[in-house]
């Protein structure tokens, strides 16, 4: 068994692209700095790039006392060797005790494959993370079954204990200018025949990008919108109210909506100010990606249906019916009971 | 060409209900089915197979007994050989003790060029086995794999990411995990289900078929564990708006102007 009591310090990998930060590095800075103040360890940010040096000091202004820094040509694109070798060398040599990677497409490459060179566990996608007052453990809570039930993990005997954790789910670190740090630049012992892929390009999509996570209005529809044409019936309402579109996992499964609009324990986790859900039943993996709206309107045929069990407004109708007339009483300027 | 393509048996999620009374989940009558992604993943298999004919597709999960039934669905797709791995020493295993297992299993098989994992699996939706899976086979890895061509002993692999895609070249044998927007998958036909049936069976493995660490599986090799588990609050009911289309659709828009919402 290993000697746990040589790991110390919380780390958050701070995914970069293309020489930018990614907002989900700042929200682990803002989450790894209440559990590192818990424990009363450092919180540590790791870089990974080439050329980046640069941003270390704003890791530092969002709250790492720490930087490690790695810089090499061969991290200028992520690759999945490339990136797990330089880490687990990183963890090996300066033992933290917890480690936080964003869960992107990115992180979720890179953790399970860290995980497995460290041996240690993972816990995918956490929605909440403590710090056991008991004996300092870090208590890893995550939905499972499809969200129908949270579970809350450790890893006992195994350092360190790693979390992933979605986008958008914790709040944002606080930036402080005044703030300082130390930036610890690390030898990178990476060659170029570790790295067994060649990343050809990455090619950013101009596609009108679906941006739930900032949209004040959702409009999102499920299985009752009926077909891929009512889902332009939510878009009209999204429209007039300067919002976007979002779906169900039970929409995108069946090819109504697109995946990046789906909401929820396998799409995205969104906290607009209103969020309309349109023939959603309300699972409960629906209600992890959006119970934290401000406000939440709910229209379902059904009135069991769960949905209405968190909506702050219900209306139990059909909304091939409703939404037409919700946009012409939006229109309506003159509205009887204003 | 060899290909391995690694499945799992997983409640159907969108139909899993919480007991109101006792707040705990309720199983009976939920659909057990082949897990979304993994079915990407087999008819990716099958699709180097078409193109391919010499190429041989086996089919691996660990699970119950009765996991058995998503395989023949995989041998009926038109998979060659279907492997069941299914142990009592391998219950309660987290996602590093189920890769052991799967390696371990994939060891014996003796030699693959592309091994097929579905990206997550809607029970756990973890996304760590396939890469877990690579990492103790010290192959390279794919992952999010939304598009797949050949070139010589190369892959030539469209990997999805949150704003677009990259394009990866990758050299055999390797691993991939793959996303719906892969292909789409092909329903089994007559001729293969009758096939899959008369001609073709499910291999049933225990521990002791496969090259593992016994300190490495199951429950007790399992580095994370469950410490409790509860079922999610749910806030306060709200209002529920009565009368006709119009009459709501006017209510609600007054409810949230007088708010200033909108």
């Amino acid at each position: 068994m290993k000697d746990l009591t040589a790991y110390k310090n919380v780390w958050v990998f701070a995914e970069q692209r293309q020489g930018e930060i990614m907002p989900v590095a700042i929200e682990l800075l803002g989450e790894g700095r209440k559990l590192a103040n818990e424990i009363g360890v450092e919180l540590c940010a790791i870089l990974l790039g080439d050329k980046v040096e640069g941003l270390a000091n704003e890791l530092v202004k969002f709250g790492a006392d720490k930087v490690y820094l790695a810089e090499s040509p061969l991290l200028s694109t992520f690759t999945t060797d490339g990136y797990a070798n330089v880490v687990t060398d990183m963890i090996n040599e300066y033992k933290p005790e917890v480690v936080l990677v964003g869960a992107s497409h990115i992180g979720r490459d890179l953790a399970p494959r860290v995980a497995a060179k460290v041996g240690t566990g993972l816990t995918a996608d956490c929605t909440r993370l403590e710090i056991d007052p008991e004996d300092k453990k870090l208590l890893q809570t995550r939905p499972a079954f499809g969200g129908n039930i949270m579970a809350t993990i450790i890893c006992p005997d195994n350092r360190p204990q790693m979390s992933t954790v979605r986008p958008g789910v914790m709040q944002k670190a606080a930036k402080d200018d005044s703030r300082t740090g130390e930036v610890i630049k690390v030898d990178v012992k990476l060659q170029q025949s570790d790295i067994r892929t060649t990343v050809l390009e990455v090619v950013k999509e101009k596609k009108a990008k679906v941006n739930l996570q900032e949209a004040e209005f959702i409009v999102s529809g499920g299985r009752g919108v009926g077909s891929a044409e009512g889902f332009k019936l939510l878009q009209k309402l999204a429209d007039k109210l300067n919002g976007v579109v979002g779906a169900s996992r039970a929409a995108v499964d069946i090819g109504w909506a697109e995946y990046q609009r789906q909401v929820g324990q396998t799409g995205k986790t969104v906290r607009p100010v209103i969020y309309i859900a349109c023939g959603i039943s309300g699972a409960i993996q629906h209600l992890a990606g959006m119970q934290d709206s401000d406000y939440i309107i709910a229209i379902n045929k059904n009135p069991e249906a769960s949905i209405f069990k968190i909506a702050d407004y219900g209306i139990v109708g059909d909304l091939h019916e409703v939404i037409p007339k919700l946009i012409e009483a939006i229109d309506n300027k003159e509205n009887i009971f204003l | 060409m060899k290909i391995i393509v690694c499945v799992k048996q997983v409640p159907d999620t969108n139909e899993i209900r919480i007991d109101p009374i006792t707040g705990t989940l309720i199983r009976d009558g939920v659909p057990s089915i082949l897990n979304p992604d993994d079915r990407n993943a087999i008819e990716e298999a099958l699709v180097l197979k078409d193109k391919n004919p010499e190429a041989n597709v086996t089919v691996i999960t660990m699970g119950p007994p009765q996991a058995k039934e998503v395989l023949l669905e995989c041998l009926a797709m038109g998979a060659d050989r279907a492997i069941l791995v299914s142990d009592r020493a391998f219950a309660g295993a987290d996602t590093w003790a189920t890769s052991e297992t799967l390696a371990g299993t994939i060891k014996k098989l003796g030699g693959y060029d592309v091994i097929f994992c579905g990206r997550q699996a809607i029970d756990g939706d973890t996304a760590q086995v396939g890469p877990q899976i690579a990492e103790r086979l010290n192959v390279p890895q794919v992952t999010y794999v939304e598009a797949l061509e050949e070139q010589g002993n190369d892959l030539i692999v469209k990997r999805k990411l949150e704003d677009g895609y990259e394009m990866i070249k990758i050299a055999k044998p390797a691993l991939l995990t793959a996303i719906k927007e892969l292909n789409v998958p092909r329903y089994p036909s007559v001729g293969g289900i009758v096939t899959a049936v008369q001609e073709k069976e499910v291999e049933v493995w225990t521990v002791n078929d496969i090259d593992v660490d016994l300190t490495q599986i199951g429950l007790k090799g399992s580095p994370t564990k469950v410490k409790k588990s509860f079922t999610p609050d749910v806030k306060g009911k709200g209002v529920i708006l009565e009368g006709s289309p119009e009459e709501v659709a006017v209510k609600l828009v007054a409810n949230l102007k007088s708010k200033h919402l909108i």
